[in-house]
């Protein structure tokens, strides 16, 4: 579950609420927060881990650039969280390795 | 081939892209927009539409400036399709995007790519700690979400955005411990070469000392001339402290959020899998698109404008937009050269200050040598955990470039592809061979430039894309 202090919120105008569940644990967010902004709201730090050498990592860049977000999402894994905006009811859980993307060939599945 | 969809598509919702869009407009141009964000405004606009934060005074005036271009790109007839990533271009100007998990292929006359600029990658011993996070990122989550990291947070650095973060930061009432400055202090003798260039920009550069002072006034102890940089774990799950050397004393600090900035670099990965010719830019320390007057690039037809074809900030992305977008319709025939010339000329007036001030600002935040051919220990492809000594000994070993290291050890083969490596794996290569970093070069980008999965390839409702690769 959830580690490390967790990101805060500052006053904001009045948000649409949404609940998302990180590792299980409800978490309430607004409708445009993306699912990499949930992690860190639930302060689940490391949220994966590379297939390289199994080292801990958190989002980095949250523009789309870095691939350090990569979550699961709804039970598919390599999603790039920071790309993707939280849904109601949306399951986000911690990535262990998880296969490379660019595998095998160019187009490797995801 | 198939008649085009459009006379212009855009690839980037920054203000380079929008304002680009509202020229086109004007010029009547069928024009469509694709960006890969949800919603308009590119990196320096980001969530401008809607913020969150009700406190308008923490990201200040230059930003809801964006306000304005978004008004007027609202207005503009655009087709504009948000939630679009583009992520290969053919010959003919076909485009690859995909948007919701599904691709299609959209045909154009002409191209503007404004796909804006991304974080110098800043390779330092523990940077791929959880805790260690970009400027930018912090920025970003305080634009689009009004959330701010956890504390002790320290800023470590150099450049405006550094400056900017930190400032908006202590406008929110979040508790900077410390802004570990690592501009080398033999800069500021470079850069003041350049002053004259500077003070044609008289606004930029007091926007400049008026962060510095509310960096002072927010009680931010900002420590000059900081070397060494280390993100140290005591459980190995979490960055816990830091290291770093200061006027020649070791120092160590307690810290759970660490946010680093070296300045941004264009995004070149659209205009790489263009192929398109690049230039290495010693000033910015960075590659560009090599671009004429109006943005145009090697490939007659395809345009670059805004921070992806040189860094130059926002202001300069509007204009540059708008010239591209005037170019274009010339060579559609909408308007004849002396208009284009015309409209054109008040443009180039104010892009020239926003101009003449980047070689003061590119080299007084020129990074340290370290952080641009880091030491043997420290990681440079995160992807695949490839460090520069394993670099530096490939290339002992007769790696010549980029490309040949994907062979030799994987850097670059992750899925970022080169994003987060790509400028210092040539870096470190060039400096090893002692050979110019042009002629070592980049990653040859191929497309898909973003992972997709089969099933999405599959949904491609082309014919042609079964013969593809
Ligand atoms: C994280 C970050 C924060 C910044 N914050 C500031 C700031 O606060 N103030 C400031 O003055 N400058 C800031 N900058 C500098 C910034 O580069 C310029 O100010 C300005 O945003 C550049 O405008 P642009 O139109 O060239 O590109 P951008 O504003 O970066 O817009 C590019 C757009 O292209 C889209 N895109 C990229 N690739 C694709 C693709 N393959 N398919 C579809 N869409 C794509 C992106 O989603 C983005 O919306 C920031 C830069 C970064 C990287
Ligand atoms: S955090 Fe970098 S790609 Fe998502």
């Amino acid at each position: 579950m959830p580690n490390a202090s967790a990101f805060e919120r500052l006053p904001c105008r009045p948000q649409v609420r949404v609940t998302v569940f990180v590792e299980g644990a409800p978490v309430e967010m607004q409708a445009h927060d993306s699912a990499a902004a949930a992690v860190l709201a639930a302060g689940l730090l490391p949220s994966r881990t590379t297939p390289a050498g199994d080292s801990p990592r958190a989002p980095y860049c949250l523009m789309g650039a870095c691939f350090e977000c990569l979550v699961e999402i709804d039970g598919a894994p390599n999603q790039q969280g920071c790309m993707i905006p939280v849904r109601d009811g949306m399951r986000i859980r911690r990535q262990y390795g998880a296969r490379d993307m660019h595998g095998e060939g160019p187009h490797g599945d995801a | 081939m198939a008649t085009p969809d459009y006379d212009l598509i855009i690839i980037g919702a920054g203000p380079a892209g929008m304002a680009a869009a509202v020229e086109a407009g004007q010029q009547g141009l069928r024009c469509a927009l694709l960006d890969e964000q949800e919603e308009a405004g590119g990196q320096i606009y980001r969530a401008i539409g809607r913020t969150p934060l009700k406190d308008e005074h923490i990201l200040g005036d230059d930003y809801y400036h964006g306000r304005d271009l978004l008004h007027a790109f609202e207005h503009a007839g655009t087709d504009y399709r948000p939630g679009t990533t583009v992520w290969g271009v053919e010959d003919d100007l076909s485009l690859d995007v995909s948007r919701q998990g599904r691709s299609q292929r959209l045909r154009t006359r002409r191209l503007l790519v404004a796909t804006g600029a991304q974080e110098r990658p800043v390779p330092f011993p523990g940077w791929t700690l959880p805790g260690v996070m970009t400027g930018g990122a912090a920025q970003i989550l305080l634009k689009s979400s009004a959330m701010a990291p956890p504390g002790p947070i320290v800023l470590a650095g150099s450049g405006p955005l550094l400056l900017l973060v930190a400032a908006q930061l202590a406008r929110a009432g979040v508790s900077v411990e410390a802004l570990l400055d690592t501009t080398p202090r033999g800069n500021w003798r470079r850069a003041a070469r350049h002053l004259a260039g500077a003070l044609r920009n008289p606004r930029l550069l007091a926007k400049g000392l008026g962060l510095l002072w509310e960096i002072r006034r927010g009680a931010i102890p900002h420590l000059k001339g900081v070397d060494d940089l280390e993100a140290l774990s005591r459980d190995g799950e979490r960055m816990t402290h830091l290291r770093y050397r200061q006027g020649g004393h070791s120092q160590e600090r307690e810290c759970q959020t660490l946010l680093v900035h070296q300045g941004v670099v264009p995004n070149v990965q659209l205009t790489r899998a263009l192929e398109l010719a690049h230039d290495w830019d010693e000033t910015q320390q960075c590659w560009r698109p090599r671009l004429d007057a109006w943005g145009e690039t090697s490939r007659p037809g395809v345009f670059v404008a805004g921070d992806s074809g040189g860094i130059a900030g926002a202001q300069a992305a509007e204009e540059a937009g708008r010239l591209a977008a005037l170019a274009i319709a010339e060579q559609l025939e909408r308007i004849d050269a002396s208009a284009r010339d015309r409209l054109a000329s008040p443009l180039r007036r104010r892009l020239a200050p926003q101009l003449a001030i980047r070689p003061f600002l590119d080299m007084l935040y020129q990074p340290a040598r370290r952080f641009l051919v880091p030491e043997d220990d420290t990681i440079v492809c995160r992807c695949e955990e490839v460090t520069a000594g394993e670099l530096r000994r490939i290339a002992d070993a007769g790696c010549r470039g980029p490309n040949q290291a994907k062979a030799f050890c994987r850097a670059g083969m992750g899925p970022c592809q080169g994003r987060l490596c790509g400028l210092t794996v040539s870096q470190v290569i060039a400096d090893q061979c002692s050979e110019p970093v042009d002629a070592v070069g980049y990653y040859h980008i191929r497309p898909p430039i973003k992972p997709l999965s089969l099933g999405e390839l599959a949904s491609l409702n082309e014919p042609d894309i079964t013969t593809r690769n």
